[in-house]
């Protein structure tokens, strides 16, 4: 805050109705919210310390070239090998399945919120969507593993169906998580196109699913794309369903009907037991969240980015 | 794109709507109201398939008891419904505060040009899309052994605090944006502070909509799992918390468990144990939606 005390009563134009002696306990307020607001900063300072030291450890100790070139996943093995690729593979094929789900059904359902229903029928089914997003992880995990993947393999047509634990029921049932993330922030950004665009194509000649696909969905396109990378980001740092119906063992196939550990469920599932701090273990543990937090991180940034983008244009 | 002719006379008045692309125009609105539908029987299909499994096992031995590997049949979960509420009172008592005076800072004194309260913002829109499990290795590596407070329930009370608040922050910005400028005017007008015109004004017109998001951010907190795990929260517990230093689990991480059992006695425990976790969620989220209509003002 600017310093309110010795300025002429004429000069400033903000500062000169302030009074001339400064309140100490309004002050003292200020500086309390504003180190209040400090502890998000400070969480993300934690965040990085809490990742970075025994990750710099994890690499004294292990390679980099193994880590990242190789293919073999055993660190809790008598025999332990630390390459991350099955961890990383298996995080792309649950990914790319679930947001094969989810960009379609959520673009999908923005538009039809946004372009096509009535305002009632938005008011019921924006909040019902919602709910999908409020269902707690480990749900769906148990209807992925219990519900879904016995069904799909009592009715798998031909050949060998899905694993136990797949990487397909997994991803499907993420990318249903995800489709409230991606429909809500599309659609506020589809809603954030003025009329007058909508109405000039209308004018035009053009009809309801052109004036939809060629006017609004290209005018809204960097929110949707800030919401699609939300849900990206999302998809990669799900637990809860990967670690209960993707499996335990780390797997580098590109096979979804085989199971497979993610980076998070790697995390999740060795982090659980009492790891002994310091060991290789738990560096381990570390070093793969820190790879995790990297990639989600520079995701989130690009979806703020592109957010504050279609902001700036219509708002 | 469509600008086309003038159509010849033999165009009625009723054919304006169009006549070149009906059927794609139909198909792309089945189509959007499809994905619609996909999600939505999604949930009810989840929803009847949970209630369905979990009948049998809705009784009250699952309040009563305690977990138990040995006897599915008659085991409950009351040590994590217990843990839950203790973690979740605490959560609350940390969160609510801070989210709600950092929210303050941010709306009504923060200079959005200056660097730091640029920086400030941007990290709270990122700290919302953090990976939950990421905050569980916060909460290992830098709250239960960094800060020495141990597998207990106060780790994870802080580690959930610092994962909703930036939710609680979002929400509170929003409900103290909405209240009108001229409240603050009238109020500075009459010759009353900046800090008397937040806490006499502003505040009481931003309850509503603070309570709101304050709730739904503590029910995400309920259905976490992932980052207590790293908490210790999968040990056997048979035991209701004692202290905010005592030894916990909670409902999600008890569900978790449940599950991975391999004997199918778990199943309809674990559908059970899952009703109860909605149940709780629905109960908070009515209440949520009941603050939001009763007492949200319409400027």
């Amino acid at each position: 805050m600017a310093p309110v005390t010795s300025q002429p009563a004429v000069t400033a134009a903000g500062g000169s109705l302030r009074r001339s002696r400064p309140r100490w306990g309004e002050r003292i307020i200020e500086s309390m919210l504003f180190v209040a607001a400090l502890v998000s900063v400070a969480t993300t300072i934690g965040i990085v310390i809490a990742v970075a030291v025994p990750t710099q450890e994890f690499f004294q100790e292990i390679p980099f070239t193994e880590f990242f070139t190789g293919t073999r996943w055993t660190p809790l093995f008598a025999d332990p090998s630390y390459g991350v690729l099955p961890l990383v593979s298996a995080t792309i094929v649950v990914t790319i399945i679930a947001m094969l789900v989810a960009i379609p059904l959520g673009v999908g359902a923005a538009i039809y919120l946004s372009e096509y229903s009535a305002e009632r029928t938005r008011k019921v089914l924006k909040p019902v969507l919602e709910v999908l997003a409020g269902v707690p992880t480990v749900v769906y995990g148990f209807f992925a593993l219990k519900g879904i993947t016995p069904f799909l393999r009592d009715i798998w047509p031909a050949g060998d169906g899905p694993a136990v634990f797949n990487a397909l029921v997994a991803g499907f049932v993420m990318g249903i998580m995800i489709i409230p993330t991606v429909a809500s922030l599309s659609e506020d950004a589809m809603s954030a196109v003025p009329r007058s665009l909508r109405d000039g194509a209308y004018a035009l000649g053009s009809s309801k699913m052109l004036v939809a696909t060629r006017v609004v969905v290209p005018a809204a396109i960097s929110g949707i794309i800030a919401a699609i990378v939300l849900g990206l980001s999302r998809a990669i740092g799900e637990t809860m369903i990967v670690t209960i119906a993707g499996g335990g063992q780390a797997n580098l196939s590109w096979n979804p009907l085989e199971g497979m550990l993610t980076m998070t469920a790697f995390v999740a599932q060795a982090g659980s037991g009492d790891v002994p701090v310091g060991s290789i273990d738990y560096k381990t543990i570390f070093a793969v969240a820190s790879l995790l937090f990297v990639m989600t991180f520079a995701l989130n940034l690009l979806s703020i980015r592109l957010v504050r983008k279609y902001r700036e244009v219509y708002e | 794109m469509t600008a086309t002719l003038p159509r010849t006379s033999s165009d009625s008045p009723s054919t304006l709507r169009g006549t070149r692309r009906p059927r794609r125009e139909l198909a792309f609105r089945i189509a959007l109201q499809a994905s619609l539908a996909i999600a939505v029987s999604f949930l009810v299909v989840l929803l009847v398939y949970v209630v369905w499994t979990g009948a049998p096992r809705l009784d009250m031995n699952l309040l009563r008891n305690m977990p138990s590997t040995l006897r599915p049949e008659t085991a409950g979960a009351q040590s994590a419904i217990t843990g839950t509420l203790w973690v979740i009172s605490l959560t609350a008592l940390f969160t609510v505060p801070i989210g709600v005076m950092s929210a303050i800072y941010l709306e009504e004194y923060a200079d959005q040009t200056k660097w730091w309260n640029k920086v400030i913002d941007i990290n709270i829109q990122n700290l919302a899309a953090v990976p939950s499990i990421v905050y569980g290795i916060l909460g290992l590596g830098v709250i239960a052994r960094g800060l020495g407070l141990g597998l207990t329930v106060l780790a994870a009370a802080v580690t959930l605090s610092l994962l909703v608040l930036p939710v609680v922050i979002i929400s509170g910005r929003e409900a103290i944006r909405a209240v009108p400028n001229s409240i603050r005017f009238g109020s500075l007008a009459l010759g009353a502070t900046k800090w008397q015109t937040i806490w006499k004004q502003v505040l009481p017109a931003a309850v509503p909509g603070t309570a709101t998001g304050s709730i739904l951010a503590l029910s995400r907190a309920i259905g976490e799992a992932a980052p207590l795990l790293l908490l210790g929260a999968l040990a056997y517990i048979s035991f209701n918390p004692d202290g905010v230093l005592s030894q916990f689990t909670v409902l999600p991480v008890q569900i978790y468990d449940f599950i991975k059992q391999s004997r199918e006695e778990f199943v309809p425990l674990a559908s059970a144990a899952i009703v109860v976790l909605l149940v709780i969620l629905l109960a908070m989220n009515s209440v949520a939606i009941f603050l939001r209509n009763k007492f949200q003002r319409r400027w």
